[in-house]
């Protein structure tokens, strides 16, 4: 199976709190990262009783400031006027507007397809904000609270702490954890093992749990992207359904619980996870 | 024009250069107060962060940007329909030009200021010198805008230098060495030799041909700040000529504004008659129904089909939220003005007066409605309708932006004459308009 050649890697290295030798050893490859996202195993983390993982894990890897939501879970009406749970990130475009009308380039793609905002060029004026199709962008109205010390961490774009006021802020795919073959915080911390992290150029995809072969995973599946019509060309699939696979009926009106914000969970530079994990 | 006629005319147009009135200065502590004000709440803006404003992650742009396409549209008043007015010869723009060229000076120092105003890192703004990317709409607007700022600063200037020396020439001990050396500067040499009156001449005909495009590209570009978009409302290919034609009818009207206050200040009854008001009223009233019809043209083909996120949009905006700004907007800004500049019982000097103002009115109100609804509206369905509500600070620099406006005309107006004394003389008249045919006026020649 071509797959399972590249697979145990990122799953070994998922599970592990520093990224392993066999994982650097291959980080020479450029990957070409999406994410797909099956909404038959997303239930909204109700049937859990606590809130969307993906959203608090994401909360706390970046110390997302409070009031952002960089993946947000959307509830969504299908056509029968019955709710499942869209978990909405960045798309992660390959013809993505925002990058598109950012005056300054503070706003880019790096060489593995991730949209990545540089927090020390963006000027703030907010036109990729207007730009984006999908509301996946946030800004820092005011100054963001950092967590003791962030301000002398190492920023870069790929892990962007501390976070500075009036610049734009969005999902970035956890470019540095995937650098170190790590898969996304959402996709690390999704109960239902819903989210699935992909690499084109290898065709493959795994959410910590099993492998599947990208393409196939893809056709079978009737997978769709969101606002296809646009022509963006987002990096995030979606493979229809409403949590069935965990047993959420369809007619289920319970909405997630409200994500904790990093500061509510305890998280520290030292101690990312806080007293949660 | 007789030779008394002309000390008359120059010691009206001259009068408020040398003596001020106590009104004068009141007026100019008033903008002073108000403009500081604005400043005041922009400072604590600056501090804090956008958070002090009532724009939020969904509607990222609010009072700012909707001042900044405002000011843009105002600034169309001068400069355009200046060097329109110029180029087809309609003599009856005589006593008018200089006000419409320094409104748009005003008025485009205020549309450079908003977009300022509106970053969350001011402090950056050299980036998009550093920085800039051509593929981005903003580096247009960076580009257009003070390219329209500088030439219609030197078309102003151009036109300002026999008055100057004018001034140079008669204010002589009667104002400071300071202000005299400051005219004696600007005026250039200038003697009236007939070779500096061709040159001036064939300045003043490069400008005006060169103000003309510069002015739709700058409100053709500010509309695809928008139209670059996906968002509802924005997403059209109408939007350059729509803005631009808005903002002929906004210029318009602000001219027809400023004349009526320059000819109560200045007494210039005699020079603008109920003939200007009448002619600069039928122009306001075309450019009102070509912008009514291309409003109508824009909601009709969105509205026909009633579909999807558009008919979404235009509920909100016509029967929703809006609705309450909407319909006085169109009413009292697009429709009736333009009944009453056309019949001949309401064309008068004071009900056209008040038409501009109502012009302008519904096109602050107008530009807010382009700006905001189509942010307000919901990506994806899950995400509801945003909202927003100005705070106290976005009002004040908002109100502090117009009286920073006002403020440029005041201080000008001290400065230099706000008439043109050599062009509204017809003896003195030299250029343009000799061979050129008369737009709609001339018989007043």
């Amino acid at each position: 199976m071509v797959a399972g050649l590249a697979a145990p890697a990122l799953i070994g290295a998922g599970g592990l709190s520093q990224p392993s030798a066999d994982s650097r050893s291959r980080s020479t490859r450029r990957r070409q990262w999406v994410l797909v996202i099956d909404l038959r195993k997303c239930e909204g983390c109700v049937t859990t009783g606590k809130p969307p993982q993906c959203v608090e894990a994401c909360n706390v890897e970046h110390f997302v400031p409070r009031g952002q939501e960089w993946i947000r879970v959307l509830e969504m009406k299908d056509l029968t006027g019955h709710t499942y749970f869209l978990p909405r990130p960045c798309m992660q475009c390959e013809n993505a507007p925002c990058v598109r009308v950012c005056p300054v380039g503070a706003s880019y793609h790096n060489e593995e397809g991730v949209v990545l905002i540089d927090h020390r060029r963006c000027i703030g004026c907010r036109l990729c904000m207007a730009a984006c199709p999908y509301g996946a962008r946030v800004f820092n109205w005011g100054q963001p609270e950092n967590p003791p010390g962030a301000l002398f961490a190492d920023y870069r774009p790929e892990y962007p702490v501390p976070h500075l006021k009036g610049t734009v802020e969005k999902c970035m795919l956890c470019a540095h954890r995937t650098q170190n073959g790590k898969l996304p915080a959402c996709a690390q911390a999704c109960p239902m093992f819903a989210i699935y992290l992909g690499d084109l150029t290898e065709d493959v995809a795994t959410n910590g749990k099993e492998v599947v072969q990208l393409s196939t995973f893809l056709a079978e599946n009737h997978a769709f992207r969101l606002r296809e019509e646009l022509g963006t060309r987002p990096r995030v699939w979606y493979v229809p359904g409403h949590g069935q696979e965990y047993g959420r009926d369809v007619r289920d009106t319970r909405t997630p619980k409200k994500p904790r914000s990093w500061q509510e969970l305890g998280a520290t530079l030292e101690n990312p996870h806080g007293g949660h994990q | 024009m007789s030779p008394t006629e002309h000390e008359r005319l120059k010691a009206l147009v001259f009068q408020p250069v040398i003596r001020s009135t106590p009104v004068y200065y009141l007026w100019l502590a008033f903008l002073l107060v108000v403009f500081g004000a604005g400043v005041l709440a922009y400072l604590n803006q600056l501090n804090r962060g956008l958070v002090v404003t009532g724009m939020r992650d969904a509607v990222v742009w609010g009072l700012y940007i909707s001042n900044f396409v405002f000011f843009s549209g105002l600034s169309m008043a001068g400069t355009f329909i200046s060097a329109i007015l110029r180029i087809t010869g309609a003599g009856w723009r005589r006593p008018l030009t200089r006000l419409a060229e320094l409104s748009t000076v005003a008025a485009l120092l205020m549309t450079a200021l908003m977009p300022v105003v509106d970053m969350g890192r001011p402090d950056r703004i050299l980036n998009l010198v550093r920085f800039g990317r051509l593929e981005s709409p903003l580096l247009w607007d960076l580009m257009v805008i003070p390219t329209y700022l500088v030439a219609s600063a030197l078309y102003l200037y151009l036109f300002l230098i026999p008055d100057v020396a004018v001034l140079r020439d008669e204010l002589k001990g009667r104002v400071s060495g300071l202000r005299r050396r400051l005219y004696s500067l600007l005026a250039l040499g200038w003697r009236g030799l007939s070779e500096q009156r061709q040159s001036l001449e064939w300045a003043g005909t490069v400008m005006m041909l060169v103000v003309i495009p510069i002015g739709v590209a700058t409100h053709s570009v500010v509309s695809w700040i928008f139209g670059m978009t996906f968002r509802v409302g924005w997403n059209s290919t109408i939007f350059a000529p729509y803005f631009v034609v808005g903002a002929l009818y906004s210029g318009t009207a602000l001219l027809i504004t400023l004349m009526f206050i320059i000819r109560r200040l200045y007494h210039l009854e005699d020079y603008l008659t109920e003939q200007h008001f009448r002619y600069l009223g039928y122009l306001m009233a075309a450019f009102g129904m070509v912008y009514f019809y291309f409003t109508f043209a824009e909601y009709l083909t969105t509205g026909y089909k009633l579909g999807g996120e558009e008919k979404d949009l235009l509920e909100e905006v016509f029967f929703g939220r809006y609705s309450r700004l909407v319909w006085p907007g169109f009413l009292a800004g697009q429709v009736l003005p333009v009944l009453l500049a056309v019949h001949p019982r309401t064309r008068t000097i004071p009900v056209l007066f008040g038409a501009s103002l109502l012009v302008n009115v519904g096109m602050w109100l107008k530009r807010f409605i382009i700006v905001v609804p189509s942010l307000a509206a919901p990506l994806l369905p899950a995400y509801g309708w945003g909202i927003y509500i100005p705070t106290l600070t976005e009002v004040a620099v908002t109100v502090g932006s117009f009286a920073g406006f006002a403020l440029v005309i005041t201080i000008f107006a001290k400065l230099f004459p706000i008439v043109s004394l050599w062009e509204t003389e017809p003896e003195r008249e030299l250029m343009v308009e000799t061979g050129g045919p008369s737009l709609m006026g001339g018989q007043d020649d």
